[in-house]
C-alpha cells in the first residue's frame, strides 16, 4: 500500500491496541519545560510510579525565565512564583534523573530550538512535549505533537501516548517566493486560507519545491505553526537538506550507526499515489510578506492590503469576530496595514528565534535606527547557543547599534509569563505565533509578522513591506 | 479520575467563535505547580476588568457585568455552550481544570481543537459536539433557562419540557474510559508487557534512539 509520511511513523510506532480499543503509540522523545510538567511529576510521586524510561526526556526551563541579568540565575527570577515552578522543574530533574539544561546552563534555551540544535531531535521520531509548538520538530519528518499534562504523565508513566490515528491533509507550496517573503509569510498565508480549525483532526505534510527550497529554520517556521491551523503535527520529508543539519550534533549518531540511521531513514517521504484526506495548494509568487491585523492567526493579511470591513462580511460569525477583534486591536476597517503604528519590536519565541532568523533580521536593520517612536525592540534567541552565535557572527552589536534591546534566550514576551510584556493597547510587531487577546500582555495588541518585517517595522514604526530592503 | 455517565444541569451561551485557551485561562495562573485554584481565573480577562494575579480573589476584583458568565441568571449553570472551534490554541491542561473547578460539568460546541478534546477526557469534562443548528437551537433554551440533560450513555442530549433531542457522536473507547472513569496509566500498564516487546525490537532497529 502507498503510505504518507505520517502513515509510516505511526506504522513504525504502534506498539498495539490497548484492551479498551485504544492504540498505543510508543514515543521516543519527550520534551519538558516548567509549566506543564509539575502536576506530571506531582503524579508520578503520588503513584510511586517511576519513569519508564528515564533517557527519553530532555527538559529546560523556558517559559519563566527572565530575560536580563541571566548571570545571576536563580538569583535573577524576581518573581516568587516563577521561581518556585523553575525550582520545582530543577527539583523534579534531579530526583527522576532527567537530563535538564538548567537556567544557567549555555545550551538552555526554548524547548523547540534546544532540541533540534543538540540534535535530539531526528528523523522518524515520535516526540511529544506539553506544548502545542511541538509541531516545530515536525521538520525532522519526526512525528511531534503538543499534549496535555495529563499525557505528559502517562508518557512519562508507559512511553505511549493513547491516540488515536489523525487523518492525512496535504499543504502544496510550488514555485518560487519573492526576496523578501519568508517561511513565516508561508505559514501565515496558509493559516489565512484554511482558517484556525482548517486542520483539526490531521496531520498535516507540507510538499512542494518551495518547501524543499527551504532551509531547516524555514521548515522549522513552517511547522510550528501547524497548530495554529488546528493540526497537531506538521511534517516535512527528509532530504540532503535534513541530514546535513542533524549530522554531527552531540545526540546525533556518529559514525557506523550514523550510517544505519540513514539508511533507515532514506525512506521518510510519502510514497506517490499515498492518499491525504484534504489537500490545499498555494504559488509561492502569490504570497506577499503577512501581518495579522485581529486576534486570531488567521486574521492576517498582506503587506499591500487593508484591515477588513466587518460590514462587509456575509457570514455572521466571522463578520462579529471580526468587528470584536477589531474593538480589541483598536484599528478602523478599511486602514492600510502600513498605516499600523507600532509601540514595540518583539523578535524572538520558537517560530523565529534561531540564527537564520536574527541573520535577516540583523541585514535589515544594519547601519539604520530603530524608530524614535519604538518603545521597545527585544531581540531574544532562542537558545543561549544562538545567542553566542550571534554575538560571535557580530549580529548582536548590529541589533544594539540600531537601538534593540540584546536579551538572553527564553519565550519572553510571546506570552509574556516573565516580565517581559506589552502594555495596555500598545501594538506590537512580534516574530511569535499567536495574537491571541492579552498574550503578550493584559490588552496588548500583537501583530504576527516575519523576523525582516519585524526589522523593517522597527526602523520604520509602523509597517512596511520589506521586499524593497532586498 | 469521576466517572461521567448523566448529566442535568442549565447553561450558559458564550457566543464566541474560536475562543481560544489564553482566553480561558490566561498565561499569569500557569505558573501554579498544583493542578487546583483555576476556577476563580477561568475566562479572566473577560470576566473581570482589571489585570489579575495569582492569589486574588473574585471579590478583590473589578467584575465585568456585561460578561455572560457574570449575568445573575446563569450563576450556578454547569454546562457551557460555545461556539466552532472551542479552546484552540495552546496544550495547556489548567483550561479544562479550570472550567471543571468553576463548575462545568459538560461544554457543548460545534467544534474543538484537538489538543483540548484529549485533555477533557483525562479529566472528567465532556464535551460533545453537536450541529451548529443543534447549539444555535440550545442556545436559545439557555437563555430561556431551561434545564439541559446530556447523557452519555444514550449520546443523547435533551431539554426540559421538549420532546426533540439531540443525539451525538463519540469515538466508542473514549465514551467507555469517561463512563467507567478508570485510570488511564494503570490501564496501559496493566499491558506492559505489550509496551516492553515492542521497545525491544525498536531498540533492535533503531539503537541510537536510547542513548543510555
Ligand atoms: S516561545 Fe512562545 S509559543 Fe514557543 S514555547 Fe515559548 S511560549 Fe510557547
Amino acid at each position: 500500500m502507498n503510505r504518507t509520511l505520517y502513515d509510516k511513523i505511526w506504522d513504525s510506532h504502534f506498539v498495539g491496541t490497548r484492551s479498551d480499543g485504544n492504540s498505543l503509540l510508543y514515543i521516543d522523545l519527550q520534551l519538558l519545560h516548567e509549566v506543564t510538567s509539575p502536576q506530571a511529576f506531582e503524579g508520578l510521586q503520588m503513584a510511586k510510579r517511576p519513569l519508564w524510561r528515564v533517557g527519553a526526556n530532555l527538559a529546560t526551563p523556558d517559559h519563566n525565565v527572565p530575560t536580563e541579568s541571566r548571570e545571576l540565575g536563580m538569583a535573577g527570577i524576581k518573581d516568587l512564583i516563577s521561581l518556585e515552578q523553575v525550582e520545582t522543574l530543577n527539583e523534579n530533574c534531579k530526583n527522576f534523573n532527567v537530563q535538564q539544561f538548567d537556567i544557567l546552563d549555555k545550551r538552555q534555551g526554548i524547548v523547540h530550538v534546544v532540541g533540534p540544535e543538540q540534535g535530539a531531535t531526528m528523523p522518524g521520531m515520535t516526540i511529544v512535549c506539553g506544548d502545542s509548538h511541538t509541531s516545530t520538530h515536525g521538520a525532522f519528518a519526526s512525528l511531534a505533537q503538543g499534549i496535555g499534562t495529563s499525557e505528559v504523565e502517562h508518557v512519562m508513566a508507559t512511553q505511549c501516548l493513547v491516540q488515536n490515528k489523525a487523518k492525512n491533509f496535504e499543504v502544496r507550496v510550488d514555485g518560487l517566493l519573492e526576496e523578501g517573503v519568508f517561511a513565516k509569510d508561508v505559514a501565515l498565508a496558509i493559516i489565512g486560507a484554511l482558517g484556525t480549525a482548517g486542520a483539526t483532526g490531521h496531520t498535516i505534510e507540507y510538499r512542494g519545491d518551495a518547501i524543499s527550497a527551504l532551509s531547516m529554520e524555514g521548515r522549522m517556521t513552517l511547522c510550528n505553526m501547524s497548530i495554529e491551523a488546528g493540526a497537531r503535527a506538521g511534517l516535512v520529508a527528509v532530504d540532503d537538506c535534513t541530514l546535513e543539519y542533524v549530522r554531527g550534533r552531540p545526540f546525533a549518531p556518529k559514525g557506523e550507526l550514523w550510517l544505519r540511521a540513514l539508511e533507515s531513514w532514506k525512506d521518510l517521504y510519502s510514497d506517490d499515489g499515498a492518499h491525504f484526506d484534504n489537500t490545499l495548494s498555494l504559488q509561492a509568487g502569490n504570497i506577499e510578506p503577512q501581518v495579522t491585523w485581529g486576534t486570531s492567526p488567521e486574521m492576517v493579511c498582506g503587506i499591500t492590503s487593508s484591515v477588513p470591513d466587518p460590514m462587509a462580511i456575509s457570514d455572521p460569525v466571522v463578520s462579529e469576530s471580526t468587528r470584536l477583534a477589531l474593538g480589541y486591536m483598536g484599528l478602523e476597517a478599511g486602514t492600510p496595514i502600513t498605516d499600523i503604528e507600532l509601540d514595540q519590536i518583539f523578535i524572538g519565541s520558537c517560530t523565529n528565534a534561531r540564527i537564520e532568523d536574527l541573520r535577516v533580521a540583523a541585514h535589515v536593520v544594519s547601519g539604520k535606527s530603530v524608530a524614535k517612536k519604538i518603545k521597545r525592540a527585544l531581540v531574544v534567541p532562542g537558545s543561549g547557543l544562538v545567542k553566542q552565535q550571534a554575538e560571535e557572527e557580530g549580529l548582536a552589536k548590529i541589533f544594539v547599534d540600531a537601538g534593540f534591546e540584546w536579551r538572553a534566550a527564553g519565550c519572553s514576551m510571546c506570552l509574556g509569563m516573565n516580565p517581559d510584556q506589552l502594555g495596555e493597547k500598545e501594538h506590537c510587531a512580534s516574530t511569535s505565533n499567536r495574537n491571541f487577546e492579552g498574550r503578550q500582555g493584559h490588552k496588548g495588541r500583537t501583530h504576527l509578522v516575519s523576523p525582516a518585517m519585524a526589522a523593517a517595522a522597527a526602523v520604520a514604526g509602523r509597517f512596511v513591506d520589506v521586499r524593497s530592503f532586498f | 479520575m469521576e466517572a461521567f455517565v448523566l448529566h442535568t444541569g442549565f447553561a450558559v451561551p458564550l457566543d464566541r467563535a474560536n475562543v481560544d485557551t489564553d482566553q480561558i485561562i490566561p498565561k499569569q495562573y500557569l505558573k501554579s505547580i498544583k493542578r487546583t485554584g483555576f476556577g476563580d481565573y477561568l475566562f479572566d480577562s473577560w470576566r473581570f476588568l482589571d489585570s489579575g494575579e495569582i492569589g486574588m480573589t473574585p471579590n478583590e476584583r473589578r467584575i465585568n457585568r456585561d460578561f455572560v458568565l457574570n449575568e445573575a441568571k446563569y450563576q450556578g449553570a454547569s454546562i457551557l455552550l460555545a461556539r466552532d472551534n472551542f479552546a484552540c490554541g495552546s496544550s495547556r491542561e489548567h483550561a479544562v481544570w479550570a472550567l471543571q473547578e468553576y463548575g462545568f460539568k459538560v461544554v457543548i460546541a460545534p467544534s474543538f481543537a484537538d489538543i483540548f478534546y484529549t485533555n477533557c477526557f483525562k479529566n472528567g469534562l465532556l464535551p460533545v459536539s453537536l450541529s451548529e443548528q443543534e447549539v444555535d437551537a440550545l442556545f436559545v433554551c439557555a437563555k430561556q433557562d431551561k434545564r439541559i440533560e446530556v447523557d452519555l450513555e444514550k449520546q443523547c442530549v435533551s431539554v426540559e419540557d421538549q420532546s426533540e433531542f439531540y443525539t451525538f457522536e463519540i469515538a466508542e473507547n473514549l465514551k467507555k474510559k469517561m463512563l467507567s472513569g478508570m485510570d488511564d496509566i494503570a490501564l496501559t500498564l496493566s499491558q506492559s508487557e505489550l509496551i516492553e516487546r515492542f521497545e525491544a525490537m525498536h531498540r533492535e532497529n533503531q539503537p541510537w534512539l536510547f542513548r543510555e
